[in-house]
């Protein structure tokens, strides 16, 4: 059997940048929005990216991997899968049907709040939180919250992009942070 | 048509599958049997079978396009996609997704709502297939089936976990096939 040949990672973190769409204006005036549609639309982008996570991430012990609604669960499950772990999607209000604990967050104007279902993970299990994009920070945060309620070790948050001067990284406290693209 | 009828009767990965959904009574409201999903994914095992199963079915099938409706789909259509080598398109909620959309509207049980999809996602004469948690009446995946069609996609078939009693019988939905692997539980 010949031996996968696997690009470099400068490579594939290349043509995932690449394959990112910047819309400007979006949702509103001043944002730069950074679209990942486009890459998943790249059949290859989207395939390095899972892939660079899971190399990461396959020997780490992780029970658990927690996706934010709604661009995590375009990411996280096929993390999970790949890795065996669980999937747990952390959602919006009542979009979680049975027993969920909650978690306040803040936005730029007001708040909003998150959910996990009561009992999807156990504590001392050993997990990811996953989103496309980290911005302040907000919803990453709330999402460790969330799961150090229960007694879980969250071993780290990875997204497919940074916006560094939005400092979100800092609003992690002591949890390391993993992207691909700043 | 139910996988049970086409080829995968009694395979065991069918009822791990089904036993791994949870049911939540009387939610979102009174009367209704709510078939949660969200004990699947967390249960490597049946999510991994759940895949295999829809990746068996459509590897060979020339599949360029695999669409997922928000926000359940999602969990679901991508790591098909990547196992097939499609893109993968998320059909959303309307003001969602930035830049050109095309939108198409659908019935609830009391009013309408919008799916929407981007401009230039699929080409005209693309083979697609549209995937989503479960189907009750199909006015979703008639939605999504009619925002491809429009753009000149041929969705070659409609593919849910959980088939509801409305569509129980039935192989075709707004004249597209229709796949699901397992009825609700009780």
């Amino acid at each position: 059997m010949a031996a996968q040949i696997v690009d470099s990672t400068d490579d594939r973190i290349s043509r995932i940048s690449s394959s990112i769409r910047v819309i400007p204006d979006f949702p509103k005036p001043g944002i730069m929005f950074q679209d990942i549609t486009t890459l998943l639309l790249d059949p290859k982008a989207f395939k390095d990216t899972i892939d660079l996570f899971v190399e990461r991430y396959k020997d780490q012990n992780i029970n658990v991997v927690a996706g934010i609604e709604a661009r995590g669960f375009i990411f996280g499950p096929p993390i999970a899968l790949a890795i065996g772990a669980k999937f747990v999607p952390m959602r919006k209000p009542k979009k979680l049907p049975g027993e969920v604990i909650s978690e306040e967050y803040s936005l730029e104007y007001g708040t909003d709040k998150m959910e996990m279902h009561v009992g999807a993970v156990k504590a001392g299990e050993r997990a990811l939180v996953v989103d496309d994009l980290i911005a302040t920070g907000g919803t990453l945060s709330a999402a460790i919250r969330l799961l150090e309620r229960v007694g879980v070790d969250v071993v780290e948050c990875a997204c497919v992009i940074e916006l560094p001067e939005l400092k979100g990284r800092d609003r992690l406290g002591d949890k390391p942070l993993f992207v691909l693209v700043s | 048509m139910f996988a049970a009828e086409n080829g995968l009767k009694g395979d065991p990965r069918l009822k791990g599958i089904s036993d791994s959904i949870t049911v939540v009574p009387h939610f979102p409201k009174p009367g209704i049997m709510f078939q949660d999903i969200t004990t699947l994914v967390s249960n490597p095992k049946a999510f991994k079978d759940t895949i295999d199963i829809f990746v068996d079915r459509y590897r060979d099938m020339d599949i360029s396009v695999v669409a997922g409706v928000e926000a359940r789909g999602f969990m679901f259509a991508p790591t098909i996609a990547l196992a097939i080598g499609a893109k993968f398109i998320p059909l959303r909620k309307p003001g969602k997704l930035p830049g050109e959309v095309i939108s198409e509207a659908y019935e609830l049980e009391y009013g309408k709502d919008r799916l929407e999809m981007h401009v230039g996602a699929v080409q005209r004469g693309e083979r697609a297939l549209v995937i989503d948690d479960l189907v009750a009446t199909g006015g979703t995946l008639s939605a999504a089936t009619r925002l491809l069609e429009r753009v000149g996609a041929e969705v070659v078939e409609c593919a849910c976990v959980i088939g509801l009693p409305e569509v129980k019988g039935r192989c075709r939905l707004g004249g597209k096939p229709l796949y699901m692997l397992v009825e609700p539980r009780q």
